[in-house]
């Protein structure tokens, strides 16, 4: 098993509650359990009602489930998450600097810090989108960087997510029901706001339009509602007040997109698209692709409509770039990384694949393309069979795996059946960039729910936690008037890039 | 507003009016045939075109058979739990132009009745469930009413659901009116008393028939009720008039006005200024008939005009 795992309630010193955590103590010791029962049965038959669901891929009846909601918030404290917040200002900066590079004259790899076939031969590259002027130079505009903590001090990266993350909706729904719940928790510590975050969306769309109008139509492209994550893309467009569109709702003519309304034909300078590339237009990608749009990406390389995020950002997320984001930081910001990256062995690296083998029981292994939990191995809780059997794949393809030690993910008290218990947990805050970065207090929260997983993706049986930021001396404590306000202008202050 | 947003609202108007219409219309073959001490089931499938695939379904033919066909059986379109599962997929697609109100009356609507139909048929109250369709469906369309901003796509809706309702309504008349009295003399005398009372309950009007007219039931003046009645909220002029309103709204919206916007004015004042003793002249049977199929074309030319298809 991994080492002790830091508990960010009772890991204070000498085994005390943690300063953030001390309103949350109180409450769960004044909370019988039954309360607690009944309050995440109301949470569950809410989610349901409101049909906020989630359809993991390859669930056998395309099913409709609910992602289970953890009442017991967890809780960061201002200063930790100013660490946080300037460090992944720090790394989308980066990342981004790094995109419009990868898709022009490639300097870093002329710099010899990044080897060209790593962004040539990268599965994700795009051809098709090399040598635009994107606005504001920016194509990661919206990122969901995933954090792991394994103690006090010690936060790490643990993957990029620059295509298409989603996740938010919850962030913005869990809020909603933690303050339905648990009013009285809520109103006795600051907590900073979420709820701004589909406003900062939408600005940050608007300011990346080709065209200088001072509202540019603005839509929300979907693959339909059979995609799992459904909800979340009419959830935001709602909250944006914009279209979501499909692509049979889109039309290319003479170069310009314009959506179909019964008013007639009408012109769509920015799309957000929550549609994987190789789908977004049957002319130019996959032509037996419905969801996309046939001639769209001529528009977008005519400077007429742009698209959000932007084509081939996966040469900047994948598993094996990952390992440069360090450098790249030092190379385009000249500044050392203030969020570490976790240790990671390459599998095209004959040393480091020697390495890999030998440690597979310790190690966690993953496909360098691979999401939602799938296609890993987890060393530790992984039978000798299980073991031989990934080192078959491993050695099949090797370029294929990265390897990192397990870490012992923090863990928070979490409500399971037997009661309260210490769960680990994740934190994917989401990063907006655009005219300048924006970053809402917190992110996603996913717990493990199974005593002892260190899987906590949804589609393996995860489940979320609001996360609280406290303001700046709201230590678990009621803060004084007018404080959440004042907390809240700074934490929107923001980084040009 | 997209197009497709206007179809969905107008097909999640359509079905659940079909929804309500079949829901009723259970209810008063069920009465039906508990007064009269029979089984009648001949013709009540055949309102939605499906005597057919009833007949071949179930040869027997029983009320029992009938109700599993009109309710719980997905494999028929027109089915309670069809209509409801299609006008759930148009409101779950249309998530974000719809109130919480709404989605969470059909959501809660659809769940009830697919955990009904998973619960074993042998012991299964349909009566109740087709009572909390009824209720339900009522409920939803009330939603609509108090919660959703007065838009395009309000008049979308209103539009799907009042051409259908008049299409349901004509229907009904229609084959009941054939069933029940050979072409030619009106024999208002020998007509069974319970069967004109079952086609005005399967518009709910039975005690509107008695408000109005304070006399024994007269089958010229059941069908004046159901169709030229504009105070009868289900009378196919009624119905017509506020399809007519709905599309004068869109048009004023938009600015333009089209083929589909003649047609809704033309079949409006058709109703509004026909009389019950000239219809009963010309017959009845034609009259129904040529209105249900403008019906169709209607809805046809808003399908073209809104660039819904």
């Amino acid at each position: 098993m991994a080492p002790q795992a830091f508990d960010e309630m009772r890991s204070g010193a000498d085994g005390a509650i943690r300063t953030p955590y001390r309103g949350v103590a109180r409450w769960l010791e004044r909370t019988s359990p039954e309360r607690l029962a009944a309050t995440r049965r109301d949470v569950d038959a809410f989610y349901r009602r409101q049909g906020i669901t989630f359809g993991a891929y390859g669930a056998a009846d395309g099913a409709e489930t609910t992602i289970p909601f953890d009442i017991i918030p967890r809780v960061i404290a201002w200063d930790e998450w100013e660490f946080l917040r300037k460090g992944l200002v720090q790394r989308v900066t980066a990342l981004n600097a790094f995109l419009a590079d990868a898709y022009s004259t490639r300097e870093i790899c002329r710099a010899g810090i990044v080897p060209e076939e790593q962004v040539l031969l990268n599965a994700e590259f795009v051809a098709m989108a090399q040598g635009l002027a994107l606005p504001r130079g920016v194509h990661a505009h919206i990122a969901g960087i995933d954090l792991v903590r394994v103690g006090e001090k010690d936060f790490y990266v643990l993957e990029d997510n620059v295509r298409t993350p989603s996740g938010v909706s919850y962030v913005l729904e869990n809020r909603e029901v933690m303050m339905r719940l648990a009013p009285e928790l809520f109103s006795a510590m600051s907590v900073l706001p979420v709820a701004n975050y589909t406003e900062e969306l939408l600005a940050t769309l608007r300011s990346v339009s080709f065209s200088d109008d001072a509202e540019p139509n603005v839509v929300l492209l979907t693959p339909g509602h059979y995609n799992s994550a459904y909800f979340e893309h009419a959830f935001l467009a709602d909250e944006m007040g914009i279209e979501l569109v499909k692509g049979s709702d889109l039309f290319v003519d003479e170069g310009r997109v314009y959506m179909r309304t019964p008013r007639g034909p009408q012109r769509v300078d920015v799309i957000y698209r929550r549609l994987d590339d190789s789908f977004l237009d049957p002319l130019a990608m996959r032509a037996d692709s419905w969801l996309g749009v046939a001639g769209l990406l001529g528009s977008l390389r005519s400077g007429r409509v742009n698209i959000v995020n932007a084509l081939g950002n996966g040469v900047a997320d994948d598993k094996s770039t990952y390992t440069y984001v360090p450098e790249m930081i030092r190379f385009y910001l000249g500044e050392e990384p203030i969020l570490a990256n976790v240790p990671t062995f390459r599998g095209d690296r004959p040393d480091e694949f020697k390495y890999m083998l030998d440690r597979l029981p310790e190690l966690v292994v993953k496909e360098v393309h691979g999401s939602g939990g799938k296609g890993m191995l987890v060393g530790p809780t992984s039978s000798q069979s299980e073991i031989a059997e990934f080192a078959a794949l491993l050695r099949a393809r090797p370029g294929n795996y990265i390897a990192q030690p397990t870490l012992a993910l923090s863990t928070c008290p979490t409500f399971v059946n037997q009661g309260v218990a210490p769960r680990h947990v994740d934190l994917r805050p989401f990063v907006l960039s655009g005219k300048e970065i924006t970053i809402v207090p917190g992110g996603l929260t996913r717990v493990a729910l199974k005593e002892g997983s260190l899987v906590v993706n949804s589609s393996q049986g995860g489940g979320t936690k609001d996360t609280w930021v406290l303001a700046p001396n709201g230590a678990g404590a009621p803060a004084p008037n007018g404080a959440p306000d004042k907390a809240m202008a700074q934490t929107q202050g923001s980084t040009a890039s | 507003m997209l197009s497709s947003t206007a179809k969905n609202l107008y097909w999640m108007g359509r079905y659940l009016q079909r929804a309500k219409t079949v829901a009723r219309l259970i209810e008063a073959t069920q009465r039906m045939a508990l007064q009269s001490g029979g089984e009648t089931t001949t013709g009540v499938a055949a309102i939605f075109g499906l005597d057919e695939d009833f007949r071949k379904k179930h040869p027997q033919g029983t009320l029992a058979d009938l109700i599993d066909f009109l309710a719980l059986d997905d494999s028929n379109p027109s089915s309670i739990v069809s209509s409801i599962g299609a006008a759930r997929m148009n409101a779950r697609e249309e998530r974000n132009n719809i109130t919480v109100d709404v989605w969470e009356s059909l959501n809660g609507l659809w769940l009830e009745l697919s955990g009904r139909l998973r619960e074993n048929r042998a012991t299964l109250d349909r009566g109740a469930l087709i009572e909390a369709a009824k209720k339900q469906a009522v409920m939803i369309f009330g939603a609509a009413q108090v919660t959703l901003l007065r838009d395009e796509a309000y008049n979308f809706l209103q539009v799907g659901a009042f051409l259908e309702r008049a299409d349901n309504t004509a229907r009904v008349l229609d084959v009941k009116f054939h069933l029940l009295r050979p072409e030619g003399e009106p024999h208002a005398r020998e007509l069974d008393y319970y069967a004109w009372t079952e086609v005005l309950a399967c518009i709910g009007a039975v005690r509107t028939y008695r408000r109005i007219y304070r006399t024994g039931l007269d089958p010229m003046k059941v069908a004046e009720l159901m169709l030229l009645r504009r105070d009868v909220p289900r009378s196919v002029h009624h119905c017509l008039w506020i399809v007519d309103l709905n599309m004068r709204e869109l048009a004023e919206a938009y600015g333009a006005r089209g083929e589909a916007d003649r047609m809704a004015g033309e079949l409006h004042a058709r109703l509004r200024y026909a009389r019950i003793d000239r219809i009963f002249n010309v017959g009845l049977g034609r009259f129904i008939g040529d209105v249900q199929g403008d019906i169709a074309a209607l809805s046809d030319e808003i399908g073209r005009q809104f660039l819904l298809d």
